[in-house]
């Protein structure tokens, strides 16, 4: 064999990966198994009334429903990008709806299910995929933070928030989002020994969708997620991410504790992003089809409609307005998009200090001055 | 009431009094508390203003800056100090990407008053990432202030100013000049935070610097007195947003003008002043715009940093060379 070849030889696997990965898969708290039956928990215990689990489902399907429009309205060229929370609508819907209105959430940029139960429009969330600003919300109105897109930097946020809710005296929590790849950075790690040393009221809700892009989840942790908190010194508690029932009762049950004063909690959900990435990624290069077929089976919206039907909480009457309610929320969904005002060239300059610098006022007047230099052309 | 006082003690007093006038204020750092920060420089603080106000973190300069974004949106205003210049790329990421972003991506709705003092610079012996002068990273992101103190004077009406101020600042502070004394009128005012100011009157070349380079300047302005050369110094104090009204007006006057600083020649705020300069006085100039700063390399072993440093001969080098055109 040449030199040549030698140095070029694939090494497969690569050294280490052989290593022995997520040994045991603990069980998850649920309840409300794929099939749809409800099922008790020893430690989770969920006190939900007929009209409370017909309002979830209203959430998860109009959620989805959203994340579908707005997928299409990629796909016609109308959103530069949408990352889709297709498959992580109970996870995201269940801890939305564990928030009480003073809490403040931290989310990624997937957390629409989130931003739906903190009543943000979703037409503020399709603005910054369209490109037309960052995200058209008030943060501090909604207890909805914008999406942080530079991977876990706000879990550090909605710790040093929790701290300020401990100075205020405030019987509130913090709730951070982030995703299996995140537990990698270093900041999520510096958020989370700060929160334990400080007991700050944050929850860690991490979303294990299985998937960071294209590596999957044993290229980061080769012990279970939740299991790390044990590490930083507070609970973890693996729930399961398709069951909106368990997130529900345990993101509530964390968020309790942390308003107490018992700290923060570590929660993993453990779901799978049934979509791409973002619409600019092809799944297809790095996962089986029968993966996602498995997955289907575990569908966070049919176990819940099997369990309404079957118990006879909503009957068919019900799921036709749900729909109907969806296709007019993806009607009004396109129409303001479409109707969506380009952003005035000048406002690259406004409120990037609070108030102008003489530099940045020289340099808007030199823009407008030259963009006026084109009027009157052809 | 005028005090002597050191640079150090000045900022000192300075934090003492934020802290009494806001009771948001909370000071953040490694070492801050009990110990009174490394340099001391928040010495006594934790005793009298309590644990939650002056926290000593856990040793993460990203958390730092990640948890006073947290503090600044619940309506705090933290006050971090990172430790020496070195150490403040773990926090630069949280800086640069969410620090100096979210006034502008939020549309003013989540301000951002943070504070974050760095000792800079070098001349004190030090092991390496103990010496450096960080400040182009930051004067060039925009969204952040970038100001550098030289006085003690300025250092106690600064901080205060800057802890008061609804942007983000990167505070710079001379860690080699801390122990230089002067007079500070605690009682009076002063004058606004972000403006140049000439601290020395001359007719022949304008010098400009910042920081711990002031002094150098100046020292150098009295020795090129004694050959019968005249300079006007002028203390940018602020870097970005720059004030060079008034570096313009004196560059009128003399034709010519030599900037000081300690950070690389390469892309140093030397570069974009001497670049503004050329714009906006280029009918003045009887010479180009010349630049002293330290090489770029990385700083140098202690050993050998008289050498990397501008000293007074060099600033005198270059405005022998500034009149020789």
């Amino acid at each position: 064999m040449s030199t040549l070849s030698q140095a070029t030889e694939v090494v497969d696997p690569v050294p280490g990966a052989d290593a022995p990965h997520l040994p045991d898969q603990p069980d998850l708290v649920q309840l409300l198994t794929p099939e749809g039956e409800r099922v008790e928990h020893p430690d989770y215990a969920l006190e939900v009334s007929e009209e409370e689990l017909r309002s979830l489902y209203r959430d998860l399907a109009l959620v989805r429903r959203w994340d579908v429009e707005a997928t299409a309205l990629q796909r016609q060229g109308e959103l530069g990008i949408w990352a889709s929370l297709l498959g992580q609508e109970a996870a995201q819907v269940g801890a939305g709806r564990a928030l009480a209105a003073d809490d403040m959430a931290f989310p990624t940029y997937r957390e629409h299910g989130v931003a739906w139960t903190r009543g943000v429009d979703p037409l503020h969330v399709i603005s910054m995929f369209r490109g037309v600003d960052q995200g058209g919300w008030d943060p501090v109105a909604t207890g909805f933070n914008l999406y942080t897109v530079v991977i876990g930097a706000q879990t550090l946020h909605a710790t040093g928030y929790a701290m300020g809710m401990q100075r205020d005296g405030a019987e509130s929590a913090a709730l951070a989002f982030l995703g299996d790849g995140a537990t990698s950075q270093g900041e999520v790690n510096e958020a989370m020994i700060w929160a334990a040393t400080f007991s700050a009221p944050v929850v860690f809700f991490c979303q294990n969708n299985q998937y960071a892009i294209s590596v999957p989840i044993e290229r980061q942790s080769r012990v279970p997620l939740y299991r790390r908190a044990d590490g930083f010194g507070f609970p973890g508690v693996r729930v399961d991410g398709n069951d909106v029932l368990a997130v529900l009762a345990v993101t509530r049950a964390a968020l309790a504790a942390a308003r107490e004063g018992q700290g923060p909690t570590f929660i993993e959900a453990f779901t799978y992003r049934m979509g791409a990435h973002t619409t600019s990624d092809d799944p297809t290069r790095y996962r089986l089809a029968s993966e996602l077929e498995e997955w289907k089976l575990r569908d966070p919206i049919a176990r819940l409609k099997a369990h309404l039907s079957r118990s006879g909480i909503a009957d068919a009457d019900f799921f036709a307005a749900v729909d109907a309610e969806g296709d007019e929320l993806a009607v009004r969904i396109r129409r303001g998009t479409l109707e969506m005002p380009d952003p005035a060239p000048t406002e690259i300059f406004d409120h990037v200090y609070a108030e102008q610098t003489p530099e940045l006022a020289r340099q808007r007047a030199e823009f407008v001055s030259y963009h006026a230099s084109f009027e009157g052309e052809q | 009431m005028t005090e002597t006082l050191t640079i150090g003690k000045a900022l000192n007093l300075g934090l003492r009094r934020a802290m009494e006038d806001d009771a948001k204020v909370v000071l953040m750092g490694e070492d801050i508390g009990k110990l009174g920060g490394v340099f001391r420089i928040t010495d006594g603080l934790q005793k009298d203003f309590g644990e939650a106000r002056v926290v000593d973190t856990p040793l993460a300069e990203a958390g730092i800056l990640g948890t006073a974004v947290g503090l600044a949106m619940r309506g705090y205003r933290p006050v971090c100090e990172i430790q020496f210049d070195g150490f403040v790329f773990p926090a630069y990421n949280q800086i640069v990407t969410q620090v100096a972003k979210l006034h502008a991506r939020s549309k003013g709705r989540l301000p951002m008053p943070i504070v974050i003092r760095i000792p800079f610079g070098g001349g004190i012996g030090a092991v390496e990432h103990h010496s450096e002068s960080p400040e182009a990273y930051f004067a060039h992101t925009s969204g952040l202030k970038v100001v550098a103190v030289s006085t003690p004077a300025d250092a106690y009406w600064g901080i205060q100013q800057a802890v008061a101020h609804p942007d983000p600042i990167v505070f710079l502070e001379p860690k080699r000049r801390y122990w230089e004394k002067g007079q500070v009128d605690t009682a009076g005012s002063s004058g606004p935070l972000f403006a140049s100011r000439v601290v020395r009157a001359g007719d022949d070349v304008t010098v400009l610097a910042y920081g711990p380079m002031v002094k150098t300047a100046l020292q150098a302005a009295e020795a090129a007195a004694e050959e019968g050369r005249s300079l006007e110094v002028i203390d940018l104090r602020t870097i970005s947003p720059l004030d060079l009204d008034p570096v313009y007006a004196s560059v009128r006057r003399t034709g010519r003008c030599v900037v000081v600083h300690e950070a690389p020649l390469t892309l140093g705020l030397g570069a974009e002043i001497a670049a503004r300069i050329t714009e906006t006085c280029f009918h003045s100039l009887e010479a180009p715009v010349l630049r002293v700063g330290g090489y770029d390399t990385p700083y140098p072993p202690s050993k050998l940093e008289e050498e990397y440093l501008p000293d007074l001969d060099r600033v005198l080098d270059a405005v022998d060379r500034s009149l020789g055109f």
